[in-house]
């Protein structure tokens, strides 16, 4: 029994992303539209060369119909699937597995959130009945509770701390501004940043991952296949998802310094793509920045930094655009938005551009290997995705 | 013969300052955004209960009853981990029910029973009005039974019973009404009086026996004229808590003789009256078993531990008096009827689960263990009187609250558990790692018309 991965047995050959943002002209079905069109016209395909599709929704549909409706497909195959803030790359998994077991030629992993109908401040999470008794923590004070603890285990002030988070987002506010399909597009100075209104513990306004409307897909083939699509696929190296079973909430060993998941997706993820110094050998990636103190302690779970050293990392520019080993070039969650279901498609977008030389203005100099990492739930208690890329076969 | 074998109260932490009110001295205590007459009466009750023997029924008296159909004393029941075998009686309409239903319990002694009497009131007056002014939110139980077990026996009673239109509410009115006070001074007066003369009558004792005489009423002037009539000395005449608590409706009785028992005697008599459309008066002696019968924490602990920074309209938002700019995030849901029954003992006693096999603690209850993964080797654990510190925390100002930010823990209990839990009766700034919290059962919110009660924390008081 082993996670064995399917290293280089499959390549995404075409992609397709809307713009992210509040879409108040546009629905869900339309975002679809504008996302599937633009990833068949990149791979050179007609709708009906597609045979299967995997849709990605956290809230704005049920079943596949959601896109089957809107494209009017002929009786394909669509799976609607839904692995909270990880959906969008649940689509991509799920899609790969059914290109490498031969079961089918060509299909598509599409995502598409639509939130901003809803009239909400922050993310609502739809729920089933319950009995009352469940936490009504919003998503920025679940993830705030990072902060103070990872001030405490490693000595960091909380000043100091706050300049570290601030400094992440006015990073991800940098590549934003150079990303003509972000959400916001203006970079933010780091005083503005720090002095946002609260929202949740040591989050201000500014820490907190932009809510949007967006839509994103990919056509994968298996890599024998790839070059008969286009001249610049990209290969996928590994792919992998954790599920905790919940144990920041029931054990008093867990610190909320570290999401468990991500350690055990990422030592997974580069079993399978056969890499032992991720620090040195992941030219760049597109991470979970929901908040800021989350990238902060993903640069530690996914070993780019050692443990405690990822804030001095941060401050060092290790991770800007032009930085040693750049993260969330295309703005992350912070700066394109995060439209949950197609968040995970939106990271890939960006390897895709990156890996393809294409990502003009945020270009990054000559990246061979890529990684998105993608995370739903909390602190604790979460879904953990990671994949890793690649421009070359082997 | 009969009496009280233990006792509790419960004053919520928050007051109101009068002068907040607009004008007066002294203040009285409110209910926070998450208390009601059914939570406040949970807490009065977990005091009677650490002392007491087995149950069989419980007595529920309140005017300001969540529900207006359904029994309310079927929440206390279940949070209290009381048996399903007791049997409920839920008594309204009138602030005398409160001593109605102590004595009441107390006939029930004489059968053998042991009741616990739950009275507790949250008392909402016209804005502007003396009965907003004057009047407390408070809770106190007794449990009652056979004389041998008894702190205080009854050694004497009377009763009146008195057609009047003195103070009334239609059940679609907010705020109740009142007659002219002269008016109901002229009809009461000479009724609390003789149910007064009588009860002593019955009990055998001289007024100038007496330790303590508690004199309650829906005006206190329809009182006012019985400690001359009787001959009291003022120092046998209870202070009724109006500078600090304010007249309790159905709890405030209880609650003065709460106070007085947490400083009686052995062989003290007091004289317990209350009037509201008639008068009940009830004379009782206090046993050598008074020590054994005292909860944790007197009334007076309860009222040191406050907080009187409570600006009025505030109250008024909590009371739902002044309609207010709600957040932008959805109303919360109604809890489902179905989870709430299978869920009872967690949501209700606060029972988890510890792992027999390893010793993992659980909350909510689980049947798989994190640590082992054993499988349906879980032993229920109560958690509700379990003492906890602050693992860890945040202050978040999104979330739906009567009174942001939400003050958002996670809780390691010291017995072995984890917890992520509301703060109640905190001061957000003045939280730190490390604190010590004691849990307390509230109603987190009403959604689409169904109350929802759980546990929180709250640092101890």
């Amino acid at each position: 029994m082993a996670s064995n991965g399917i290293k280089d047995q499959v390549a995404i050959v075409g992609m397709g992303c809307t713009p992210f943002g509040e879409h108040w002209d546009r629905d869900a079905a339309d975002m679809l539209i504008d996302a599937a069109s633009d990833a068949y016209a990149s791979a050179g395909v007609d709708p009906a060369d597609v045979d299967a599709y995997w849709l990605g929704t956290f809230a704005s549909g049920i079943s596949g119909m959601v896109f089957s409706e809107a494209l009017k497909t002929p009786y394909k195959p669509v799976t609607r699937l839904e692995n909270m803030c990880a959906t969008g790359s649940e689509a991509i998994r799920n899609a790969a597995y059914a290109v490498a077991s031969g079961a089918y030629d060509l299909v598509m992993a599409v995502g598409v959130e639509k939130l901003k109908d809803g009239g909400y401040s922050g993310l609502v999470v739809p729920g089933p009945d319950g009995d009352g008794t469940e936490s009504s923590m919003t998503a920025p004070a679940m993830f705030s509770l990072l902060a103070p603890a990872y001030c405490e285990k490693y000595g960091v002030g909380e000043g100091e701390l706050k300049d570290v988070l601030s400094r992440i987002a006015w990073k991800n506010h940098v590549a934003g501004a150079k990303n003509p399909k972000a959400q916001f597009r203006k970079e933010v100075s780091l005083e503005k940043i720090c002095k946002s209104p609260r929202v949740a513990g040591m989050f201000g306004v500014f820490d907190c991952s932009g809510v949007s409307d967006g839509s994103a897909a990919a056509i994968l083939c298996r890599a024998e296949d790839a070059y008969k699509y286009t001249d610049k696929p990209i290969f996928l190296k590994a792919l992998s998802i954790a599920a905790g079973p919940n144990e920041g909430f029931i054990s008093d060993e867990y610190d909320f310094t570290t999401f468990q998941e991500v350690v055990v997706s990422a030592q997974d993820a580069y079993k399978q793509a056969g890499i032992t110094n991720p620090r040195e050998e992941i030219s760049m990636a597109e991470v979970h920045d929901c908040f800021t103190a989350t990238e902060l302690v993903l640069m530690e779970d996914m070993g780019f930094s050692e443990r405690g050293e990822g804030w001095k990392d941060v401050m060092e520019g290790r991770f800007d655009g032009d930085g040693a080993q750049p993260v969330n070039p295309d703005g992350g969650l912070k700066s394109f938005g995060h439209p949950i279901g197609a968040s995970g498609l939106r990271m890939m977008y960006e390897m895709w551009l990156q890996l393809r030389g294409e990502a003009g203005e945020r270009q990054i100099k000559d990246p061979k290997l890529g990684l998105t990492h993608n995370l739903g739930g909390q602190p604790g208690r979460c879904v953990s995705f990671i994949s890793i890329v690649g421009r070359e076969l082997g | 013969m009969s009496g009280i074998i233990s006792y509790g109260a419960y004053v919520p932490y928050y007051r109101l300052t009068r002068k907040a009110m607009g004008g007066g001295k002294g203040e009285r205590a409110v209910a926070s955004h998450d208390e009601d007459s059914v939570s406040m009466s949970v807490e009065a009750g977990r005091g009677a209960l650490a002392s007491s023997p087995a149950i069989d029924t419980l007595i529920f008296a309140t005017n300001s009853a969540p529900y207006a159909e359904k029994l309310n004393a079927t929440a206390i029941c279940a949070a209290l981990d009381l048996p399903t075998q007791v049997n409920t009686i839920e008594l309204a309409n009138n602030t005398r029910m409160g001593l109605a239903a102590l004595l009441l319990g107390a006939d029930l002694g004489k059968a053998g029973r042991t009741s616990l009497v739950c009275a507790g009131d949250l008392v909402i007056g016209a804005p502007g009005g003396a009965r907003e002014r004057d009047s407390g939110d408070a809770a106190v139980a007794f449990v009652t039974g056979p004389e041998e077990n008894a702190i205080a026996r009854v050694i004497g009673r009377a009763s009146a019973t008195t057609e009047v239109l003195d103070v009334w509410r239609l059940p679609t009115d907010r705020f109740a009404r009142q007659w002219e006070e002269r008016f109901g001074i002229e009809v009461l007066g000479p009724v609390s009086l003789d149910t007064a003369q009588r009860a002593l009558a019955d009990a055998n004792v001289a007024p100038e026996a007496l330790s303590t005489v508690i004199l309650d009423a829906t005006n206190s002037r329809d009182v006012a004229g019985i400690p001359r009539a009787l001959g009291l000395k003022p120092e046998q005449v209870a202070d009724m808590l109006a500078g600090s608590v304010g007249r309790s409706g159905v709890a405030h009785a209880g609650l003065v003789l709460a106070k007085t028992f947490d400083q009686a005697q052995p062989g003290d008599k007091i004289l317990v009256l209350s009037t509201a459309d008639g008068c009940d008066a009830v004379v009782l002696e206090v046993s050598d078993k008074i020590a054994q019968g005292r909860p944790a924490r007197s009334v007076d602990q309860w009222l040191a531990s406050s907080n009187n920074e409570v600006a009025y309209n505030t109250y008024l938002k909590w009371r739902e008096i002044l309609p207010f700019e709600p957040p932008r995030r959805p109303d919360p849901n109604r809890p489902a009827a179905p989870i709430m029954k299978r869920n009872e003992s967690w949501k209700y006693a606060f029972y988890g689960s510890r792992c027999s096999k390893c010793g993992q603690g659980h909350l909510p209850p689980q049947r798989v263990c994190l640590k082992c993964r054993s499988r349906d080797e879980m032993v229920a654990e109560r958690f509700a009187d379990a003492s906890c510190k602050i693992t860890t925390y945040t202050l978040d100002h999104l979330a739906y609250s009567l009174q942001p930010p939400v003050v958002s823990t996670v809780v390691d209990f010291d017995c072995g558990g984890r917890l992520a839990c509301e703060l109640a009766d905190v001061d957000p700034g003045e939280v730190a790692i490390g604190d010590e919290l004691e849990m307390t059962f509230r109603r987190f919110y009403t959604g689409q018309g169904v109350h929802n009660y759980f546990w929180k924390a709250r640092p101890q008081r």
